[in-house]
């Protein structure tokens, strides 16, 4: 193979109807403000850990609305509780919230 | 002359159940205090008693902080409390003296009347006749005001009354009928007798009743109202009328609520009467309309171990309930004790990398919220600068946070995660003095990080530096109103600092809240579950009732009220703003007729 520097991607498609809204059904429940985001990174911008690793909010919602749950609970982990997000958020979701949420839901014992 | 009739039961099962029922638990409560707080208790309660006694009589009494804040009230609460005493005691010594026996059974003198119908031919015994129909009477009217308080409450000065359950209501209904049952037992039995309540009364009801068959139902009656009162009092909030005392003898030996759920938290609980007082002082109530998550229902609830997460966060921290509580209960430490049942798993913040350390005597520390205003920062940059300060700004490069945030979610061991990561560049830069801009990083670096040096808030730093003559104020003829934020007034204390040093550059308004009496500004980060219109309320409201003082700046010192009020105000504005000379140049009077504009319109 020739090495072009550069490669086929894998495949991002996500099919919704095979992928599962818990997650997301279950944060909306806590925290209804939720819907009220328009992913406009306000909330990326100013957060205190992300001037240290790569944290983003807006990201963290992406795959929570996506149903993608692979290393989620670690992600949300990273977040300080600062609050500064809530204040800059233009759609008033209340994030502090939508974070306890999001973790409580993925801490949650699993029914079996 | 026979000394018992079997009426009389009820009431003597209930006193004996609540006299042993009160022991256990004060035995429990005593023997369930730490080890540390038991040696406080020992050294302390001798010396301490004169004060404890004297508090109990003047709030278990005569509830003198309720009286202080609304006249009614505390007469209401008074009647109750000592006018029943004072029953008790007076009709002890009644039954004492005319009897023939030294030792009376308990249930005698609260019976005399029905053991003892006809009247003695003493002088002195007018007097007590008298005065018993008087306590009475002074009983009745404080009943009379509680059924107006459940009816309307806003006849007697609270916009809301506390919503009970069923336990509360049992117990109230059986206390209201007490002394109205009292009132007719004794009026059907007083024939031959001249008092002017009960005597009176008799020549009344015997126009038209058959007063002498209705006695002794009504005396049957009345034992069962107080039986029921006594056997429910530990289900039902009645029982602070015996915690109380304990409270207050421990609190005076120095125990307090520290950040476990123990003992004293318990005697906390079960101390809170449910007044409802704290409605009226929660900003969530009078402003936002949300009247099912006051410190009443918290602390009930909690009592009762069937605490909701949801519950448990809805509350701003603000800590104006502590300030308007008439028991003194310690409601914003017990919210976040237990906020830590229902917490996140600690996480461990590996990513945080280990910083360049800048050796310099002073070290500020901004804090993330005062990272959203840079003003702030500007200003205090300014101020450095002009009193020729070495200044090692530590969260400059993007700032860990307090750790305080955490804590407010119950989050104990992230933020002690958090607090040993900023403890170890404080202590390894070598500073004397560390200065921050934000009140929430101020009061968890003086109570939770134990450090060596001290610790300033910006405020307390710009007075000492003015003190000292590195700076030179100028006044201005500028009206201000100071707003003291939560955990920098009612929660460190810090009232006066950033009054002298407004004084010092401005002219200084007085508004009705103000010191202890603040607003919250509605940011508050303690609430995690308020959604933000909510918030808007309470921020709108506080505004409004800053600026109608007429003052033209709302000046503040956390950038957290900064932030939240500037949503409403252009004209609010930082101490250390003011300081630096950094005015807005908004004509701050017309913007304040908008803001009013917007209301009327809402």
């Amino acid at each position: 193979m020739i090495n072009f520097g550069y490669s086929i991607h894998k495949d991002n498609q996500i099919n919704m109807d095979a992928v599962s809204m818990e997650l997301l059904e279950k944060v909306k429940k806590r925290e209804p403000s939720v819907m009220m985001c328009m992913a406009c990174g306000s909330c990326a911008a100013t957060c205190s850990a992300a001037q240290f690793t790569s944290f983003s909010l807006r990201h963290l919602m992406l795959k929570v609305c996506r149903g993608q749950m692979q290393g989620l609970e670690k992600e949300a982990e990273k977040c300080m509780l600062c609050g500064k997000c809530q204040l800059v958020c233009p759609r008033g979701v209340n994030t502090r919230n939508v974070i306890i949420a999001i973790r409580s839901v993925l801490e949650e014992p699993v029914n079996e | 002359m026979k000394k018992f009739d079997i009426f009389v039961l009820p009431f003597t099962i209930g006193l004996a159940f609540i006299l042993a029922y009160t022991v256990i638990m004060y035995v429990r409560w005593i023997a369930g205090l730490s080890p540390i707080d038991k040696l406080k208790l020992r050294a302390n309660f001798i010396k301490t008693l004169p004060r404890s006694l004297k508090e109990i009589v003047m709030e278990s009494l005569f509830h003198r902080k309720i009286y202080k804040k609304n006249f009614l009230l505390g007469y209401m609460h008074m009647s109750f409390a000592f006018g029943w005493l004072m029953l008790i005691v007076i009709g002890n010594i009644q039954s004492h003296l005319y009897s023939r026996d030294i030792i009376n059974p308990p249930y005698y003198p609260i019976f005399y009347k029905f053991f003892e119908p006809y009247p003695m031919p003493f002088a002195t015994y007018k007097v007590f006749e008298f005065i018993m129909d008087f306590l009475l009477l002074y009983i009745l009217s404080g009943v009379f005001l509680a059924y107006i308080k459940r009816i309307r409450s806003r006849l007697l000065g609270m916009q809301s009354t506390t919503r009970h359950i069923f336990a509360d209501r049992m117990t109230l209904t059986s206390l209201w009928l007490i002394f109205p049952l009292r009132l007719l037992a004794e009026s059907f039995t007083s024939h031959h007798r001249g008092e002017f309540l009960t005597g009176t009364l008799y020549r009344f009801f015997s126009g038209f009743l058959p007063v002498h068959h209705m006695a002794y139902p009504f005396w049957w009656a009345y034992s069962i109202a107080l039986g029921v009162f006594f056997l429910s009092l530990p289900l039902s909030r009645y029982m602070h009328i015996i915690t109380e005392p304990l409270l207050i003898i421990l609190r005076n030996a120095g125990i307090k609520t520290y950040k476990e759920f123990k003992t004293y938290t318990d005697v906390e609980l079960n101390a809170c009467s449910r007044c409802g007082i704290c409605i009226d002082a929660c900003q969530m109530s009078t402003a936002a309309r949300i009247r099912t998550v006051q410190p009443v229902y918290f602390l009930r609830d909690a009592r009762y171990r069937r605490l909701t997460p949801s519950l448990a966060n809805h509350c701003l921290l603000c800590g104006r309930c502590n300030e308007a509580c008439p028991v003194g209960i310690d409601q914003v430490a017990l919210r976040i004790i237990k906020r830590k049942d229902f917490t996140l798993s600690p996480a461990y913040y590996e990513y945080i990398p280990s910083r360049q350390i800048t050796r310099a005597p002073v070290l500020y520390f901004a804090g993330c919220m005062t990272h959203l205003t840079p003003s702030i920062i500007i200003a205090m940059k300014e101020i450095f600068a002009r009193a020729g300060e070495k200044v090692w700004w530590m969260d400059e490069n993007g700032s860990i946070c307090c750790g305080r945030p955490l804590i407010f979610s119950g989050n104990i061991e992230s933020a002690r995660v958090l607090m040993k990561k900023n403890k170890d560049l404080i202590e390894q830069s070598g500073a004397s003095l560390l200065v921050t801009s934000c009140p929430i990083c101020y009061r968890t670096f003086r109570e939770d990080y134990h450090l060596r040096i001290p610790v300033m808030h910006h405020t307390q730093y710009i007075y000492q530096l003015i003190k000292e003559g590195k700076l030179k104020a100028e006044k201005t003829s500028i009206s201000t109103v100071y707003h003291d934020p939560c955990e920098l007034g009612r929660g460190c204390g810090i009232y006066d600092e950033p009054r002298e040093v407004l004084k010092q550059y401005a002219t200084l308004v007085s508004s009705p809240s103000e010191r202890n009496n603040a607003l919250c500004c509605g940011g508050s980060l303690g609430n995690s579950e308020i959604p933000h219109e909510r918030r808007e309320m309470i921020t709108r409201d506080a505004t409004l009732q800053l600026l109608s003082t007429g003052a033209d700046y709302l000046v503040t010192s956390c950038p957290l009220c900064k932030k939240t009020f500037s949503r409403f105000s252009p004209a609010v504005i930082d101490i250390a703003q003011v300081v630096a000379g950094q005015w807005n140049s908004l004509p701050p009077a017309q913007r304040k007729n908008e803001l009013a504009g917007t209301m009327v319109e809402q």
